[in-house]
């Protein structure tokens, strides 16, 4: 074992026994605190929960490569823009109504504002766009344990799954919420301190958002000299339309993912959820507006020892993450020397993987080893702390929305906690599983998990609250346009599943915006013909609107207005009814 | 609150998204796709204007936003004499 090796194990240990610690100190005996930690996380701990749940091991890892590799500089914009752009939309128009609706799951809102049947369908995207989710996160931190410590994926999977099992399991929410936030701080220090250090070599300021400015020109001269794009230059990887569309999508996507908005459920008052959407935005963005700086410092230090060296005089870090295959070599015109010109990547001489960027920056700086095991650290924290608020979504679907709601109503506070706890065991399996055997299409779709979300909960959850006359049948209608188009339109073009060319060159990472306006058009449309919501639901829209008391909002929350008071003739029964 | 009075806080924080969403469309969508190339003709920070707004700009300017909503929501919530926050009932 190398010093490398054993820092990340000493980092590892001590991180994972800060989880184990803290979960044991919050377990929690009623649902409430299973599903959302019984309402009482203060704004500043719930903004870095929802952080580093919305941060996952892909941006952790790969997006700075993502940026500064395959979408070549201006193009990864699009998810520096979408991935955060989403925070506003999500503060403004969804988060503070929500909280005041009072309900444990995005399915709970969706179900008791519209109806039944657009409950299953929210309850099914919840848990599809979930699990999607969750194997990659499993997969990342398999990939982080083989790399850095030379162990096998599975075993690293499994290491992950017990970790995942004991302080989810056991805290819920409550749980969660405080592991994630001792797992942001791990993971945003684990970040910062190879981007500062590697902005002061090359450019002698401190901070990387300043000092990528001072490379930017030599960066798109070495690019020109090599044949590649100008870093900064637009729309040289796509065009115009994709990129608005796919920032739209992702940004959309973002305001409605379960796991993204269950956690303003969590804050203690509609006040405190606008508070947690600006400390999470906060937090976020301390990462999001160093990845970029530090996928230019990297492309920049690439091009700048690699092209031209010969085959067996690479520097040392170059060489190590050959040997992992992160970097690969071929030499096809056969003189022995590493040529760039005319691309990079697979066909070409050098194929460089997206991770290296954030993985190999520490030795690049040339950091000394305890600043590589922190990294290590710090890419487990991104990966477990969102793998645990997708299981949570999973277990609290199937618990409350479908076991509690449908099943048996009947059921005790105690049953209904071991039924949730049953649900996230059986989850974390699957996770696992999936996260070892990965199935090919994953990578694939977990990009278009926006598109998916962005398609289905979006307009339904923005209408439910800004428009009081949006029907059950509209709801439920314009969700499943959304889905089915989005879904349709994205096994279409795929090249993994039919291939089509597309409408207008819409990719299918794109098409989720479109999704989302025939959703939204198709929502209206149904709405005009069908039933209208009883006058008692329009008043509760109406009251869900104002911070404050609510006699009619809390009423609801407790579960004592009656189904058909609220939904009229027209709702189809409940069975518990 | 009366219902004029319920009418006029939600007209005022309609108003108030409407003008923030405005900005947070204009400088991502705007400034860092659709005028991209035009910004781009100017040098920020030793990057292009256009390329900035896309990749720090934008960001700073979200977060920019979500305080000034923050802060306005604040405000009006106290002209309209809404302080029970922390007595609201929470589900079942």
């Amino acid at each position: 074992m190398n010093s490398v090796q054993l820092w990340t194990l000493v980092f590892v240990v001590i991180t994972f026994g800060v989880y184990i610690y803290i979960a044991y100190a919050s377990r929690v005996k009623d649902t409430a605190g299973f599903y959302i930690a019984g309402g009482g996380i203060p704004a500043p701990a719930n903004g870095a929960a929802i952080a580093a749940d919305w941060m996952s091991a892909a941006s952790f890892i790969s997006m700075a490569g993502i940026i500064a590799l395959s979408t070549n500089g201006y193009a990864g914009s699009v998810y520096l823009m979408g991935w955060t752009g989403g925070y506003v939309l999500l503060a403004m128009l969804l988060a503070p109504y929500l909280r005041k609706f009072g309900k444990y799951t995005v399915p709970d809102f969706v179900g008791d504002r519209y109806s039944e049947t657009a409950r299953l369908i929210a309850v099914v995207a919840a848990i599809v766009v979930s699990f999607v989710y969750v194997a990659g996160q499993m997969a990342g931190v398999g990939v982080v344990f083989q790399r850095f410590l030379g162990v096998n994926t599975t075993l690293g999977v499994v290491i992950g799954m017990v970790i995942v099992f004991f302080y989810a399991v056991l805290g819920g929410m409550k749980g969660i919420t405080w592991t994630q936030v001792a797992q942001y701080i791990v993971l945003i220090v684990a970040y910062l301190i190879p981007a500062v250090a590697i902005s002061q070599q090359l450019t002698g300021i401190p901070l990387p958002q300043v000092g990528f400015g001072q490379i930017m020109d030599e960066l798109n001269a070495l690019q020109a000299e090599f044949g590649l794009a100008e870093y900064t230059s637009p729309f040289t990887q796509m065009n115009m339309l994709n990129m608005i569309l796919m920032t739209a999508t992702l940004m959309f996507g973002t305001a409605g993912l379960p796991h993204v908005i269950v956690r303003f459920y969590t804050a203690r008052s509609v006040r405190a959820a606008r508070f947690s959407a600006l400390w999470a935005l906060f937090f976020i963005s301390l990462l999001y507006t160093t990845a970029p700086a530090v996928g230019a410092f990297s492309k920049y230090n690439i091009l700048n020892q690699i092209p031209g060296t010969a085959l067996d005089e690479v520097p040392a870090w170059f060489r190590s993450w050959q040997d992992v295959g992160l970097i690969n070599v071929n030499d096809l015109n056969g003189n022995g020397v590493i040529d760039v010109a005319g691309g990079l990547g697979e066909g070409f001489e050098l194929a460089i993987n997206n991770d290296i960027v954030v993985l190999a920056t520490p030795e690049i700086a040339g950091l000394p080893a305890p600043i590589i095991g922190l990294v290590a650290a710090g890419g487990l924290a991104a990966a477990l702390s969102t793998a645990s608020g997708l299981l949570l979504v999973i277990s609290s679907s199937v618990a409350n929305d479908v076991y509690f709601k449908r099943i048996n109503p009947a059921a005790t506070e105690a049953r209904q906690l071991l039924v949730g706890r049953m649900a996230m065991g059986v989850a974390i399996v699957i996770a696992g599983y999936l996260g070892i055997n990965p199935p090919g299409f994953v990578a694939q779709v977990v990009a278009l998990a926006f598109g998916l979300g962005a398609a289905s909960f979006f307009p339904i959850l923005f209408l439910g609250i800004f428009w009081k006359k949006a029907t059950a049948m509209g709801a439920a209608a314009g969700m499943a346009a959304g889905l089915i188009s989005t879904l349709a339109y994205q096994i279409w073009t795929l090249p993994v599943y039919l291939g089509g060319e597309g409408i207008f060159g819409i990719s299918a990472a794109s098409f989720g915006a479109v999704g989302m306006l025939i959703n939204f058009a198709v929502t209206i449309i149904v709405s005009q013909f069908t039933p209208k919501p009883t006058e008692l639901m329009q008043k509760l829209v109406e009251d869900v609107r104002y911070p404050g008391r609510s006699e009619l909002v809390a009423a609801h929350a407790s579960g004592a207005i009656d189904d058909e008071l609220l939904h009229g003739d027209h709702h189809p029964r409940d069975e518990h009814h | 609150m009366d219902a004029a009075r319920r009418q006029e806080y939600w007209r005022r924080n309609v108003r108030i998204m409407a003008v923030l969403l405005t900005i947070w469309a204009l400088v991502s969508f705007g400034a860092g796709i659709i005028f991209v190339e035009q910004l781009n003709a100017v040098n920020f920070m030793g990057v292009p204007l256009g390329f900035w707004f896309a990749q720090q700009g934008s960001i700073l300017t979200f977060l920019a936003l979500i305080a000034v909503y923050v802060w306005r929501m604040d405000a009006l919530d106290k002209e309209f004499g809404i302080t029970e926050y922390e007595e609201e009932v929470h589900h079942s």
